[in-house]
């Protein structure tokens, strides 16, 4: 109950930052126009069952939006060396509240996100059943979940100078190997590796409209284990983070 | 020891055998070495000492921030944690900054927002003297005006006891004025208060009591008027002609010992104005006075020279 406030301001602040909104926004938008653009017309992308336009408006919003949040680490890196975090605990805001507010402004921002490429998808020619957008849009929020404990963790692992490059690299080599570049195919070393990863199901939302396509019972059970896995790893950095004096 | 007998009224503060040391690479440091102190409500309490002598440490393991080896804290006769989950808290932390993007009122409603029972943000604004600058964004303000706003932090939550660790590092003169007075006015509506200071000074005026730390440890325990008659040493320096004895310098009120080398006399006083009126008095003739204040570490370390603590065998 008493975080509610809490979240409402920590929203207006990263609205207020500009230059945040700008780049998370702008830079999966820039890359799809780039890519998408000339190759509109391109059915059936390199074997993958679906249109280039609709494979990278769902390749770049999965890269926008892990990157919106595992950015939530890069905050409470800052706050914790602003000493927030320390001041935090002074108060009855509870642990859960606070990163709540944290997850919530990821989302918000992945919202954002979706939002714009779906709209820049639509201006390339991208059309489907609605309840497909509705479906897709579903299995990209739930993918993201494993992100936002990712980003609580190292939040709470690593300083403010080490963040960036650890954030910046970690969501690049993810959305490499999770096919938010170009598709893995159907076999080989790279396809049974992303299989593996959170960040290939997120892309794999993109086979919504091919049935039996988007996610596997294997996609869901993935999924499910990197969340477990990471929410763990969050709960131990911040225990951790916090016994220090 | 008159302080100690104020602990029967009601449940306040109570630090018992307080103790914590840390790892470091030259060993382990003893921050605090067992600690006992009782505060009652509506007491303003002064944790002086000079750097390093476990203050911060104290106060982090008083707020919950920091587990305890040993000993135990009860505030209001609740454990930290429950005490500050129930809104009684409110502390002012050494270092620190503020997030950024608010503004300084938006900050004060943040906050606010988080406790059963706040004070109006408009309320402290004007008590912290931030009313022109409550539409400023947070990161457009300077250190003192940082300072403050922190103060004002600790205060919307209406806490029943305010903790504030150096509070006015990084404040100009006037600012510590205007936050004293803020002070004061805060602890005049019955509420604890608890601060820590390396300032003879602001612990002399602004602390019903004080509780003076050294190495760890509390040397001494009592009204600021007493502890400064301890640790407030000033030396008087004088050019006199005419002095019979040592004896005839050592009478004279204020003063605890004198020296003398030729025409030159240095007095250690324990109150020097009264000592440099008597002086006055006695020597019309004296010349090239000066007085100088000892400096609390001096100070420090004569009262734990002469006293050495008693040391608990500490592992």
């Amino acid at each position: 109950m008493n975080g509610l406030v809490y979240t409402r301001y920590e929203l207006l602040r990263s609205f207020r930052n500009r230059r945040f909104f700008f780049f998370s926004l702008g830079f999966p938008l820039l890359f799809y126009f780039v890519i998408a653009s000339p190759n509109r017309h391109v059915q059936n992308f390199d074997h993958s069952g679906i249109s280039l336009p609709l494979y990278y408006m769902v390749g770049l919003a999965s890269f926008g939006t892990m990157v919106a949040m595992i950015s939530c680490g890069t905050r409470i890196a800052a706050e914790r060396q602003a000493g927030w975090t320390r001041q935090l605990r002074i108060t009855p805001l509870s642990t859960r509240a606070y990163f709540r507010a944290k997850v919530l402004t990821g989302y918000t921002m992945s919202c954002l996100t979706i939002g714009l490429l779906y709209l820049a998808g639509a201006s390339l020619g991208v059309s489907m059943p609605t309840h497909y957008w509705f479906e897709m849009t579903g299995l990209i929020l739930i993918a993201l979940l494993p992100f936002a404990a990712l980003g609580i963790t190292l939040g709470h692992l690593l300083n403010v100078d080490s963040i960036g490059p650890a954030t910046g690299g970690g969501a690049s080599l993810l959305a490499f190997l999770g096919g938010t570049w170009f598709p893995l195919g159907g076999h080989g070393f790279l396809y049974q590796l992303g299989q593996c990863l959170p960040s290939y199901w997120l892309v794999q939302a993109g086979h919504v409209g091919l049935a039996g396509h988007a996610w596997s019972l294997r996609g869901w059970i993935t999924v499910a284990a990197w969340a477990v896995l990471l929410v763990a790893a969050a709960v131990y950095a911040f225990r951790r983070d916090t016994k220090r004096v | 020891m008159e302080a100690a007998t104020q602990a029967g009224s009601g449940e306040g503060i109570r630090l018992s055998g307080l103790a914590k040391s840390f790892r470091s690479p030259e060993g382990p440091v003893h921050a605090v070495r067992g600690i006992d102190v009782v505060i009652a409500r509506g007491e303003t309490v002064a944790l002086l000492g000079p750097n390093g002598a476990g203050k911060s440490t104290t106060i982090d393991m008083l707020l919950g921030l920091a587990p305890p080896d040993e000993g135990s804290v009860s505030l209001f006769g609740r454990a930290p944690r429950a005490a500050v989950d129930a809104g009684l808290v409110g502390a002012m932390l050494q270092g620190g900054s503020l997030i950024q993007y608010l503004s300084v009122r938006e900050l004060l409603s943040m906050i606010a927002a988080i406790y059963p029972a706040p004070l109006a943000v408009n309320d402290v604004l004007e008590q912290t003297g931030l009313q022109s600058i409550a539409g400023r964004r947070t990161q457009k303000l300077s250190g003192g005006e940082t300072q403050r706003v922190r103060f004002a932090l600790a205060l919307v939550s209406n806490p029943d006891l305010l903790v504030l660790d150096e509070p006015t590092v990084a404040m100009d003169v006037e600012s510590r004025h205007e936050f004293w007075d803020a002070m004061r006015a805060f602890a005049a509506r019955g509420k604890t208060v608890l601060f820590a200071t390396h300032y003879l000074e602001e612990a002399d005026q602004n602390a019903d009591r004080v509780v003076l730390m050294a190495q760890g440890r509390v040397v001494a325990d009592g009204p600021p008027t007493e502890i400064k008659g301890r640790v407030g040493l000033r030396t008087i320096r004088a050019t006199l002609s005419n002095v019979a004895s040592d004896e005839e310098l050592v009478e004279l009120p204020g003063v605890a010992r004198a020296e003398r080398h030729g025409n030159s006399v240095l007095l250690s006083c324990n109150d020097s104005d009264q000592a440099i009126r008597a002086l006055l008095e006695r020597f019309p003739e004296a010349r090239d006075i000066e007085i100088t204040g000892a400096g609390l570490e001096e100070a420090f370390l004569a009262l734990t020279a002469d006293g050495d603590a008693p040391g608990e065998a500490r592992s």
